[in-house]
């Protein structure tokens, strides 16, 4: 090409007009391509319909004192567990400096009878054993996850084993004394 | 250029002028020269790639009759195994085949740590072969989700959430990964989609991996280089054929598990659909998975287990700069080959330890693998500073010309 020979340059520093052009047009390129680039990561992101699935309406009249029923919520267990006044005031005797993920009873439910949690361990989601009576329910008498032998106790907070967190509790409100609308 | 090669037939010739395929192929498949003294662990790496072959063809024709739907994909595997005209033989020979691909791989890769194939020039051939095997784990990991048993379904989801151990975004890391809020649809459809890209991909790294060969030349048992054509003979038809009798006790071992043994690698739990609701009793990986998974589980932090986890793996691609010995093969390290055979050893203990629930002894024995694991890094760098290694022949060809005045 008749162009092809180097512009005048300013030999003081080195830089030169074909320099900055080409810096500026390979910055502009990048941006243009992580632009382009961005649909793609993000088309795997969840879908309308996938998010759409975000509220669930639990009846828990038939749950007894002392029973746990687990239900679906976007695709994942949820605990409710009524607990008994033993198991309440064990969760609330507890030191909150001993914790892991220090919260107290009262942070992690709305009415003390009714314990609401997502049923997935923190450490590498697997569902916790202990809705059953038949369940091993760990040495502090909440949840067993049989994978790696995490322990949850009767407020679901980590008390033993690799898990980092509590029993996430998700956003839900109480329609009336026996129906509860979850996220 | 291609004046310098000419070949008797004349379409062929016609072809090569003008597409230089012919050529290529003389070079590196037929007049290659590859040291003479090669061993029968050389065989792996053709062995590997046959596998691979087997692995893709096999594959498509699987692909044919699956389909990638929660609601279907467990029963489109039984119509598989049960209607589709030779259907089992084709599931298990992937299935089955996924396995001999990752024994061809490992012998390979500790065949390459015993004669020090990872040295100088070799650093990124060996870096290549990483690649390939990271790509293989991704592959055979999101393969193995596609049945949709209990096992694919807790499997991906423990896998999956070990990426949620990052702070700040390891959570959204885990939700994009999913396409959703658990593993479902979404998850399945691109690990489908991805389980068929991959092995493409390998391909690519494979055809790099042997660039590199054929620009630095095989290793060989001596780790000497080659000095002269005394030294090598071509690879057609010397080591064909050796590669050859290779393919041939493979086959049999791997066709008689295919056929006597289907389900020897596989879990019973796979055969259960997969449920959302119930976790098995214990989660276990495929087998060769189990170091690292008994690597995960012997730190007692999530973080800190996922981090060592990965740089289980990660460490191996700094051995050649970690190795600080000049010496290539262990048969003139006394020190290295000692330790060399411990660490294939605590190999293996992790393996039992990532196979067994961890309760007593395997969390302790887990742990003190793991301890040994990484410490062999360390280990390799003072080891190749004090050892003193025995005297290097001249050549390849020296002891075999002159026995009489070796060493």
């Amino acid at each position: 090409m008749a162009d092809s020979s180097p512009p005048a340059s300013d030999p003081s520093d080195g830089a030169t007009r074909r320099d900055f052009l080409v810096y500026a047009a390979s910055g502009l390129g990048a941006v243009g391509v992580a632009t382009a680039v961005w649909p793609f990561i993000n088309s795997m992101n969840p879908a309308a319909d996938t998010l759409a699935l975000s509220t669930t309406e639990v009846d828990i009249s038939p749950v007894q004192v002392g029973q746990a029923i687990t239900v679906t919520w976007r695709g994942k267990p949820i605990f409710v567990r009524h607990r008994t006044a033993e198991e309440i005031k064990a969760a609330e005797d507890v030191n909150i400096k001993e914790l892991r993920d220090p919260q107290t009873d009262a942070q992690r439910v709305k009415k003390p009878e009714w314990l609401i949690m997502v049923g997935i361990c923190t450490h590498l989601g697997c569902i916790p054993l202990g809705q059953k009576p038949s369940d091993p329910k760990g040495e502090f008498g909440g949840w067993f996850c049989p994978c790696h032998g995490s322990q949850y106790d009767t407020s679901g907070r980590i008390r033993k084993g690799p898990a980092p967190l509590n029993l996430l509790v998700p956003q839900y409100t109480f329609l009336s004394d026996t129906s509860v609308r979850i996220g | 250029m291609s004046e310098q090669t000419k070949f008797d037939n004349k379409i062929v010739q016609w072809v090569d002028d003008r597409l230089p395929v012919f050529t290529i192929l003389k070079h590196s498949a037929v007049d290659y020269p590859t040291p003479k003294n090669l061993n029968y662990w050389w065989n792996f790496g053709s062995l590997a790639g046959m596998m691979l072959v087997i692995m893709i063809l096999t594959g498509i024709f699987l692909a044919m009759n699956y389909a990638a739907n929660t609601g279907i994909a467990f029963n489109s595997v039984e119509r598989i195994m049960r209607d589709v005209n030779g259907g089992w033989l084709l599931r298990y020979l992937h299935a089955n085949g996924a396995s001999f691909f990752f024994i061809a791989v490992y012998i390979h890769i500790f065949r390459g740590l015993y004669y020090g194939s990872y040295k100088a020039p070799r650093e990124l051939l060996w870096w290549l072969g990483l690649a390939i095997y990271l790509t293989m784990m991704a592959t055979a990991f999101m393969g193995y989700v596609l049945p949709w048993g209990q096992m694919s379904f807790w499997g991906a989801t423990v896998i999956t959430s070990l990426f949620s151990a990052f702070p700040v975004i390891g959570d959204h890391i885990v939700t994009w990964l999913w396409g959703g809020f658990t593993v479902d649809n979404p998850t399945l459809n691109r690990f489908f989609a991805l389980h068929y890209l991959l092995p493409f991909v390998i391909i690519g790294l494979v055809m790099l991996h042997l660039v590199a060969l054929h620009t630095v030349r095989s290793n060989n048992p001596l780790g000497i280089d080659i000095k002269g054509p005394q030294d090598t003979l071509p690879f057609h038809p010397y080591y064909t054929i050796k590669d050859l009798v290779g393919v041939g006790f493979f086959l049999i071992v791997y066709l008689a598990v295919v056929f006597y043994a289907p389900n020897f690698f596989g879990e019973p739990d796979n055969y259960m659909p997969a449920n959302p609701m119930v976790t098995p009793s214990e989660i276990v990986p495929e087998w060769y998975f189990l170091p690292f998974y008994a690597i995960l589980r012997s730190i007692p932090d999530k973080l800190g287990g996922v981090c060592c986890m990965f740089g289980a793996i990660i460490i191996l691609f700094f051995l050649p700069w970690i190795d600080s010995s000049k010496v290539r093969s262990a048969k003139f390290r006394p020190i290295y080959k000692q330790v060399f055979w411990i660490f294939l050893a605590d190999c293996f203990l992790l393996g039992y330890c990532g196979a067994h629930k961890p309760e007593g002894n395997v969390v302790l024995l887990g742990q003190l693998g793991t301890a040994a694991y990484f410490a062999f890094f360390p280990l390799l760098w003072i080891i190749g500073k004090v050892e003193k290694p025995r005297p290097l022949p001249q050549s390849i060809a020296q002891p075999v010309l002159k026995p009489m005045e070796k060493i």
